[in-house]
C-alpha cells in the first residue's frame, strides 16, 4: 500500500464543478482510488492543511488544483502544494485561465466589496461593515484572508507542469490525465492535456458550414430553435469552437448549445477572446460602418462572451487600474 | 515562443541618405544608440547605404566581423528592401536575416524635432533588432512557368504583341471576339501625322499574324473564365458560332454573291452602318481569318427555314457552311496575358445638343475615317447621307471628353485625329473648314508640324467649345455651328454642310467584366490600371497579366504599339525565366493544428484558400502574404514566414520599451 503515489486535490476561487467532475469519473473513480492514495482533498476527506505541511517536499506525485486565485490564503495553498508535489496539475478553466471568477478583473476589490457588502439590492448592512483581514471581538483576534484586486490563473503564481482544461473538465480529459501521470508518459512540461486543434475538428456539424457565411445578426440560444446537424455559427448562434481547443467532444454542441470555449485556446494562440472575437468579427456581413454597429450590438456582453473563461490569462490580465494602484 | 537562434551577431546600419535622414535625425546618436543593444555587434553610419560601397560595407562586415543578422536604417522596403537582401545574401548568409528599419519616410520626412525624430529612429531600430534575432532562413519558392502566352484583343495592340512574341519563338493565342483581326486601325483611312495609309501599314502585319506558326488565332471568341496564377493560367474561352468552318472555307466570296439576298439589309458594322451588307458576308476585304460568317439574325435558314440554300449549293464539295454550329468552349494553358481590349468610341448622342443622330449632317469621326476610305461605304468620295458633297464643314474636337459631364480626361488621340480628317477632306472636298478647339494639343513627334501643315492648308481654326448644332432656317439641309470664340471674344455662329464630331475614347462597355475576369483593376475612368505609372506601366496588380493599348487609356497607334511591345517584352522576361520565383513571406497551414473551420476560406482577398479532407490548405503561388489568414485563423494553426508571432511581438516590445 505504502508504494502506491500519493496525490492531493484542492480548489480554491472555484464553483465546486471540478470536484463534481472528479466525482464524475463515476467507477472509473474506483480504479483511481485503487491506483494513488488521496492524502488530501478538503471536498471529501478530512484532511488539515497542518497534514500537508508535515509532508516531505515532493512528497505528493501529482496536486490537481481547481479555481482561480484570488486571497492570500488561496495563494499561500498553492505555494505550499507546489513544494510538496512533483507534478502540478491546473485542473479545470478558473485554474487554467482564470475563468469565470476572473471577470472579476473588470473591478477591483473597493468596487467589488461596495457591490456585494454595501449596494447591492438585497443586502442590509447600515453601518457599512466589510471585510477586514484582522478583527478585534471580545479579546479575540479573527483573521481572514486578504482579498486580491486582480484574479489570476495558477501559472500567474506558480510553475504549473500540466493543464486539464474546461469548465468542467471532461471524464475523458481527466481519465486520459490520471492515466498519463500514473504510467509517467507524460508530455513536456506546461502541455495542456487536450488536442492541441480547435473544437472543429472533432464537430460533426463541421462540414455544414458554408466557405462564405456572413451573419447579419448574432443569435442567443433562447431565440431561436436550433437546427440539429447545421453548423451552429451558420445559425447565426455564437459557437466558439473555431477557437476554442478540442477534447470535449463538442458535448455542448452535441446537446445543439453553441461552444463557449471553456477549453481555452489552442497552444499557438496568445490571447483567447482577441482570436474569438476576431474570428467572430470576420463574419459579420456588412461593409457599412453603422450596419457593422447594428450587427454586432446584437452580442450583448463580449467580455463575457470572448472572455467568459480567461481574462486573467488574457494580454489585457484586467481592467486599467488607476495609476499607483498596488495588488 | 521559440528561442531566438542562439544569439546572432547583429550588424546595424545607419544611412544618412545625404541629408534626407540625417538633417532631422541625429544619424551619430543613433549608431552609438544601437550599438548598445543586446546581441549588436556592430553599428555604423553611412552617407548612402544603397550605393555600392554602402553595400560592400555590409559585404565586408559579414565576412569580417561573422555578423549573422544585418538591420539597415534607411528608407521604405519598398525601394530598397530587395538591394540589402541580395547584399546580405552576396555577404555570405540567408537574405532574409535582414531587417529594413524606415526612418526616412517614417521619421525623418514627417517630423522637425530632431530630438523626437532622434528617439523615433532608436526605437524603430531597436524593434527591428529584436525581432531579426528570430528571423529563419527563407529561400525564394520557384515554380515552373507555362510558356504559351495569350493575347486577349486583336486590334493592332494585340496584333503586335502577338507578333512580337510569336517572332521570339512563344506560341500565342489570340483571341479576338469579332469575325476578324485587325480592331478600330483597320477601319482608318490614314493615320496621322505621317499619312501613312492606314491598311498599308496594318494589313501586312495581319497577314504576318495569319500565317505565323506560333499564333493561334480564335476570332468570335471571348475569355469566359480564368482561373490558375501567373505562370499556369487556365483561361476559358467561348467561340461564338461562324456557321462558316473556318479551315474548309477558302475565302472565295462566291456565297456572298449566290446568297438570295440580291442586296444587303443589314447595317454594315464595319461601315458604321453607313452601308448595308448582306446576311453571309466578310467583315472588309482584308479581313483575318479570310473566311465568311453568317449572321444569324439575318438569315432567312435561321428564321423560316430556306428551301433554297444558295451558298451552300455554291460552296459544293468545299463544304464550308455548316448551319448546325453552336457555341463550344476550348481550355487552354498559358503563363503570361497580355489584354489589349482596346476602347470605344464616345456615342455621340450621348450629347443631344449636337444633333447626331437627328440631324443628317452630323456624323462622328469614326463615320468620316469609313467614309473618306477608298474601300468605305463611297469608295472615297465624300457624299453626305443626302447625296450631297460639302462645301463647308464644321469639326468639333473634345466630344465625350475634357468635360465633367462625360469624361474629365482628355482623350489625346482627337485633335491630331480631327486635323487629319480636315486635311482629308480638304484634299477630298476643297471644302472650307472649320476646327472648334478648347485647345490644341500637339504634343508628339511631328504633331506640331502637322498642325502648320493644316492650318496653311487653309483650315479655320477657332478656339471655343461648340454649345449648339440646329438647322439652318429655311430648310437649306445645312447646320449651323454656335461657338464662343474666345479668342475673337464674340459668338459665332457658322453654316455648315457637314459636321464631324470629334468623339472621345472610352473603356470598353464591359470593361468592368473582362476586369473582374482578369483580376485587375480599373481607375475611376474605368481604364485598367497599370501597376505603377511610371516604372510598371503595362503591368498590373496581377502577376503574369499585362496591358497594351487603349484599354490601359486613351492612346495613338505609336503609343499603342510601343506598349505591346513593351507589354510582349515583359511577357517575354517572365516566360523566358522558365520558372517564377516568388517572395517566401506567405502564409502557410500547420496542418496538423488546424481543424478545418473555414474562417480563413472567405477572408483570402486571392481565393488561394481552399478546404482539403478537412484542412485549410493555402495556394502558395496565389498567396501575395497580406497576413489576413493569419490573423483570422481562431487557432493559431495558419504562420506566416518573416510574420511569426514571436517576430511581431517582439517588434512591439521593442518599439515599447522605451515608453
Amino acid at each position: 500500500m505504502t508504494a502506491k503515489p500519493k496525490v492531493a486535490f484542492y480548489w480554491l476561487a472555484s464553483c465546486g464543478g471540478c470536484e463534481e467532475a472528479v466525482v464524475d469519473l463515476a467507477e472509473d473513480l474506483l480504479g483511481v482510488a485503487d491506483a494513488v492514495d488521496i492524502v488530501f482533498w478538503p471536498v471529501a476527506l478530512d484532511s488539515k492543511r497542518a497534514d500537508v505541511e508535515a509532508m516531505e517536499d515532493g512528497e505528493i506525485l501529482a496536486a490537481f488544483v481547481n479555481g482561480a486565485v484570488r486571497t492570500d490564503e488561496q495563494e499561500e495553498m498553492v505555494h505550499l502544494l507546489r513544494r510538496k508535489a512533483r507534478v502540478m496539475v491546473a485542473f479545470g478553466s478558473c485554474s487554467h485561465m482564470g475563468g469565470i471568477p476572473g471577470l472579476a478583473n473588470l473591478w477591483d476589490k473597493e468596487a467589488i466589496f461596495d457591490r456585494v457588502y454595501r449596494t447591492s439590492p438585497t443586502t442590509d448592512n447600515p453601518d457599512g461593515v466589510v471585510p477586514k483581514t484582522e478583527y478585534a471581538s471580545n479579546g479575540h483576534r479573527v483573521t481572514l484572508p486578504g482579498f486580491h484586486d486582480t484574479v489570476r490563473a495558477l501559472d500567474q503564481v506558480t510553475t504549473v507542469d500540466y493543464v486539464v482544461p474546461g469548465c468542467a473538465p471532461t471524464p475523458n480529459i481527466i481519465a486520459a490525465a490520471v492515466g498519463a501521470l500514473l504510467s509517467g508518459d507524460l508530455p513536456p512540461a506546461g502541455t495542456v492535456l487536450a488536442p492541441d486543434v480547435a473544437l472543429c475538428s472533432e464537430c460533426d456539424r463541421r462540414d455544414t458550414k458554408p466557405d462564405d457565411l456572413t451573419i447579419t445578426e448574432f443569435k442567443r440560444p433562447h431565440q431561436i430553435i436550433a437546427d440539429e446537424d447545421t453548423c451552429l455559427l451558420a445559425q447565426g448562434l455564437l459557437c466558439l469552437g473555431p477557437a476554442t481547443r478540442a477534447g470535449c467532444g463538442a458535448l455542448c454542441i452535441g446537446a445543439n448549445m453553441p461552444c463557449t470555449g471553456c477549453f481555452g485556446p489552442t497552444s499557438s494562440v496568445r490571447d483567447h477572446g482577441a482570436k474569438a472575437a476576431g474570428a467572430i468579427a470576420s463574419l459579420v456581413g456588412a461593409d457599412d460602418p453603422e450596419e457593422i454597429e447594428r450587427i454586432l450590438s446584437t452580442i450583448p456582453d463580449p467580455i463575457g462572451t470572448f472572455y467568459r473563461y480567461g481574462l486573467p490569462h488574457s494580454l489585457l490580465v484586467r481592467k486599467r487600474q488607476p495609476a499607483g494602484a498596488t495588488e | 515562443m521559440r528561442e531566438p537562434n542562439g544569439t546572432p551577431r547583429i550588424g546595424v546600419y545607419v544611412c544618412h541618405c545625404g541629408t534626407n535622414i540625417a538633417s532631422t535625425v541625429d544619424v551619430a546618436a543613433v549608431r552609438d544608440a544601437a550599438e548598445s543593444l543586446p546581441g549588436v555587434v556592430l553599428s555604423r553610419d553611412y552617407k548612402y547605404m544603397c550605393s555600392d560601397p554602402g553595400q560592400e560595407l555590409i559585404k565586408h562586415d559579414i565576412a569580417e566581423f561573422g555578423l549573422e543578422r544585418v538591420v539597415v536604417a534607411s528608407c521604405s522596403p519598398c525601394l530598397h528592401e530587395e538591394t540589402f537582401r541580395g547584399a546580405v545574401g552576396e555577404g555570405g548568409i540567408n537574405p532574409y536575416f535582414f531587417q529594413m528599419v524606415n526612418i526616412r519616410e517614417h521619421d525623418s520626412w514627417v517630423h522637425r524635432d530632431i530630438a523626437a525624430a532622434t528617439a523615433k529612429a532608436n526605437d524603430l531600430i531597436r524593434a527591428a533588432v529584436r525581432r531579426v534575432r528570430f528571423h529563419e532562413p527563407l529561400e525564394p519558392r520557384r515554380v515552373p512557368i507555362d510558356p504559351r502566352v495569350m493575347v486577349v484583343g486583336g486590334g493592332i495592340a494585340g496584333i503586335h504583341a502577338a507578333l512580337t512574341l510569336a517572332n521570339a519563338g512563344k506560341q500565342v493565342y489570340l483571341v479576338e471576339r469579332e469575325p476578324s483581326i485587325g480592331g478600330h486601325m483597320a477601319m482608318f483611312d490614314k493615320t496621322f501625322p505621317t499619312l501613312d495609309c492606314a491598311a498599308c501599314i496594318l494589313t501586312p502585319k495581319m497577314t504576318q499574324v495569319r500565317a505565323h506558326p506560333n499564333i493561334q488565332i480564335m476570332t468570335m471568341s471571348e475569355v469566359e473564365e480564368v482561373s490558375g496564377f501567373v505562370g499556369d493560367y487556365r483561361v476559358r474561352v467561348k467561340h461564338h458560332p461562324r456557321f462558316v468552318i473556318e479551315d474548309a472555307c477558302v475565302g472565295c466570296l462566291e456565297c456572298i454573291d449566290a446568297c438570295v439576298f440580291r442586296n444587303g439589309k443589314t447595317p454594315d458594322e464595319f461601315n458604321l452602318g453607313l452601308s448595308k451588307r448582306k446576311p453571309i458576308y466578310i467583315p472588309f476585304p482584308q479581313a483575318v481569318p479570310q473566311v465568311v460568317v453568317i449572321d444569324p439574325e439575318a438569315c432567312i435558314e435561321f428564321r423560316a427555314g430556306c428551301r433554297k440554300k444558295t451558298c451552300v449549293e455554291v460552296c459544293a464539295e468545299r463544304n464550308a457552311i455548316d448551319f448546325q454550329q453552336e457555341v463550344t468552349y476550348d481550355e487552354v494553358t498559358v503563363g503570361a496575358i497580355i489584354l489589349a481590349t482596346g476602347f470605344q468610341a464616345f456615342e455621340a448622342s450621348r450629347l443631344p445638343q449636337y444633333g447626331y443622330g437627328r440631324l443628317d449632317a452630323v456624323y462622328t469621326a469614326l463615320e468620316v475615317e469609313r467614309l473618306v476610305n477608298a474601300s468605305g461605304p463611297t469608295e472615297g468620295s465624300i457624299v453626305l447621307r443626302d447625296g450631297s458633297t460639302p462645301t463647308s464643314i464644321g469639326i468639333i474636337h473634345c466630344i465625350g471628353s475634357r468635360d465633367k459631364n462625360t469624361n474629365e480626361y482628355c482623350s489625346r488621340v482627337c485633335c491630331m485625329y480631327s486635323l487629319k480628317l480636315a486635311h482629308l477632306l480638304k484634299e477630298k472636298t476643297d471644302a472650307e473648314i472649320y476646327e472648334f478647339y478648347i485647345d490644341m494639343r500637339t504634343p508628339g513627334k511631328g504633331f506640331e508640324e502637322f498642325y502648320n501643315r493644316v492650318e496653311e492648308e487653309g483650315v479655320h481654326f477657332i478656339r471655343g467649345k461648340v454649345a449648339d448644332v440646329y438647322p439652318e432656317a429655311g430648310n437649306t439641309g445645312r447646320v449651323v455651328l454656335q461657338a464662343e470664340d474666345t479668342l475673337a471674344g464674340m459668338v459665332r455662329k457658322i453654316p455648315v454642310d457637314m459636321v464631324v464630331l470629334a468623339t472621345g475614347l472610352e473603356p470598353q462597355p464591359d470593361a468592368e467584366d473582362v476586369r473582374r475576369t482578369f483580376n485587375i483593376t480599373c481607375g475611376s475612368g474605368g481604364f485598367f490600371t497599370e501597376r505603377h505609372p511610371k516604372l510598371a506601366p503595362v503591368s498590373t496588380f496581377t502577376d503574369g497579366v499585362f496591358l497594351a493599348g487603349a484599354c490601359q487609356g486613351p492612346k495613338d497607334i505609336p503609343d499603342t504599339v510601343a506598349q505591346a511591345g513593351a507589354a510582349a517584352a515583359e511577357a517575354l522576361a517572365l516566360i523566358d525565366a522558365g520558372h517564377i520565383e516568388l517572395e517566401p513571406n506567405t502564409a502557410f497551414v500547420v496542418e496538423e493544428r488546424c481543424s478545418g473551420c473555414r474562417t480563413c476560406v472567405g477572408m483570402c482577398p486571392f481565393s488561394a484558400i481552399s478546404i482539403v479532407d478537412g484542412k485549410a490548405v493555402i495556394n502558395e503561388v496565389l498567396c501575395k502574404g497580406c497576413g489576413t489568414c493569419v490573423a483570422a485563423c481562431p487557432s493559431g494553426a495558419i504562420r506566416q514566414n518573416l510574420f511569426e508571432d514571436e517576430e511581431i511581438f517582439e517588434e512591439i516590445l521593442g518599439v515599447l520599451t522605451h515608453v
